[in-house]
């Protein structure tokens, strides 16, 4: 049986200025990770700021090219047929960007649109998602600039379930939200695995979140991807208690202390 | 055949998608659209009162000619601005707004999401442009009693074409560079201009600067438009502009396309889409 994410080798570099010097250095973003991803299974990669976690998100939505591997989604190659991939796969990331003077059905219409939806398909399908997270329907035309940041991610997961993906790739889907917000978000990711049988995949630094909601979960630190297994025998792996403390064992460093971003070539 | 058929018909609803997103912008930002017409509006007139200011200093012109030509150069060049300015906003504005990575995941064809944008922006011009000329002439009484305005949009929709095309490659310039990339796109509107005659005929131009002419859309659009205005001339009369700008709106929609794709890649290698600013 095919499966949902197939990562062979995926090594991503980006070139960094060094000080005042002229002279440019590559510094890798990933180095030669491999991962698969079964249909219907929720991983969750645990990283720090910095370790790749939003590269490896980036080139599976195909908005980055590769430096070496391969990534297939469903079996289709990620650099040589990325068109056949947008259709399997949307993503919802920490920064839940829009067209902030435009209301939340404006946005999802818009996005839509590029996923080939007519207005008689949104026209129903849009109060019904919007109302499945949680938004309240009579806000719906409202500028996105008046939403607060947990109603405007949840616009976010309207627009990402939308175009219903097979693949849902999560990059800290619930960074900076008030605990309620989290919550209702966490919920609605175990429903929609649940009911649309979603594979996901999910970047996170929020530990107890990974614990809660993956089926397995990968610990990626500069770039390499150091463990792939449940939470149970990550722990044993590492002899730790918590999660917290097998990451501390696997990378010696502290889950908090943060890496510089690598992710965009210096100017 | 069938699934051809859906696919078509999938990018052409996205075509659709993006033409609609641009009428909600300009409906949520209709006061500032309004402004800036009025700011349009002051900069066309400072150099259409200069047919006015000849003829005071002593000079022996034609006041309604002059200022009819002087008009129609500054309308060319706002409608070129709007061109470049929506076509540029396909990577700017998503870019400042965050959306841009949402926009280029999905399934919709790189061609269409520009034509989309190509066609609202042709659109949205001319309608900027008629009311933009139509002040103005009213302003100075201008009478063109010959003009055949028909033939003169009719001019102005084909050379668009051309306009899109090149649009189109400096629409990929803020994907190389977000802090300079939008003002470039200027200085090509400035340049193509200036070699095309905007205000003046193309033969008082230095010769190397005549050769550029020969090449630019916005030559055949200057003369085929005062042509249609000044002379009344019809389609037939001005088949000279019309092929030209055929041609080179056959050549430049490809090339455009082909830059906005190494742009793209260009951005996809090196890590340049997310940013925003």
């Amino acid at each position: 049986m095919t499966q949902a994410v197939e990562v062979t080798a995926l090594r991503k570099e980006f070139l960094r200025r060094d000080g005042r010097r002229l002279r440019r250095r590559r510094v890798a973003a990933l180095k030669d990770v491999s991962l698969t991803i079964e249909r219907g299974e929720c991983v969750a990669i645990l990283g720090q700021n910095g370790s790749g976690k939003s590269t490896l998100v980036r080139l599976l939505s195909t908005l980055l090219l590769h430096d070496g591997g391969s990534a297939r989604v469903f079996g289709h190659d990620v650099f040589a047929d990325p068109r056949a991939v947008r259709r399997l796969v949307n993503r919802v990331s920490v920064e839940a960007a829009f067209f902030k003077k435009m209301s939340s059905a404006e946005n999802l219409a818009y996005a839509a649109r590029f996923y080939g939806m007519t207005p008689r398909e949104t026209s129903g399908r849009i109060p019904e998602i919007l109302e499945r997270v949680g938004f309240p329907t009579d806000r719906r035309g409202e500028s996105m600039e008046n939403l607060s940041r947990g109603m405007q991610q949840k616009v976010a997961l309207a627009r990402a379930l939308l175009t219903a993906p097979v693949l849902l790739l999560l990059d800290e889907p619930t960074t900076g939200l008030d605990p309620r917000s989290k919550l209702e978000v966490q919920e609605f990711i175990r429903e929609m695995r649940r009911t649309h049988d979603a594979t996901v995949l999910l970047c996170t630094h929020d530990l107890s979140e990974a614990e809660l909601l993956a089926d397995r979960i990968g610990i990626l630190d500069r770039g390499e991807l150091l463990c792939l297994d449940t939470p149970e025998a990550v722990k044993r792996r590492y002899r730790a208690a918590t999660l917290e403390e097998a990451f501390l064992a696997a990378t010696g460093r502290a889950f908090e202390e943060e890496e510089d971003d690598e992710e965009a070539d210096d100017d | 055949m069938r699934g051809a058929a859906s696919t078509l018909r999938a990018e052409l609803v996205g075509l659709a998608g993006v033409v609609e997103r641009n009428v909600y912008l300009v409906k949520r930002y209709i006061w500032w659209d309004l402004a800036f017409f009025v700011w349009t509006v002051a900069n066309t007139l400072t150099i259409v009162f200069i047919a006015e200011g000849v003829e005071a200093a002593g000079g022996q012109i034609d006041v309604e000619r002059t200022t009819t030509i002087l008009l129609i150069g500054a309308v060319i060049w706002a409608y070129l601005g709007i061109i470049f300015e929506v076509l540029t906003e396909t990577v700017a504005w998503e870019r400042w707004e965050g959306t841009i990575e949402y926009t280029f995941m999905a399934p919709l064809t790189r061609p269409m999401h520009l034509a989309g944008m190509g066609l609202f922006a042709i659109g949205y011009g001319l309608v900027r442009a008629v009311l933009l000329f139509g002040v103005v002439a009213a302003f100075f009484d201008l009478e063109m009693p010959q003009a055949s305005f028909a033939a003169a949009l009719v001019v102005l929709t084909i050379a668009s074409i051309s306009f899109v095309g090149i649009g189109m490659m400096t629409a990929v310039l803020p994907l190389i560079s977000p802090e300079k990339g939008t003002q470039l796109g200027f200085v090509a509107q400035g340049i193509l201009l200036v070699v095309s005659g905007v205000y003046y005929p193309v033969s008082v131009l230095p010769e190397w600067m005549q050769w550029l002419a020969v090449v630019s859309p916005a030559t055949y659009a200057l003369e085929g438009t005062r042509d249609a205005i000044l002379e009344g001339a019809g389609l037939a009369e001005l088949w000279d502009e019309i092929w030209p700008l055929l041609v080179i709106g056959a050549i430049s929609i490809p090339v455009g396309l082909e830059v906005f794709r190494r742009g793209e890649r260009y951005a996809k290698r090196h890590g340049k889409l997310k940013r925003s600013g």
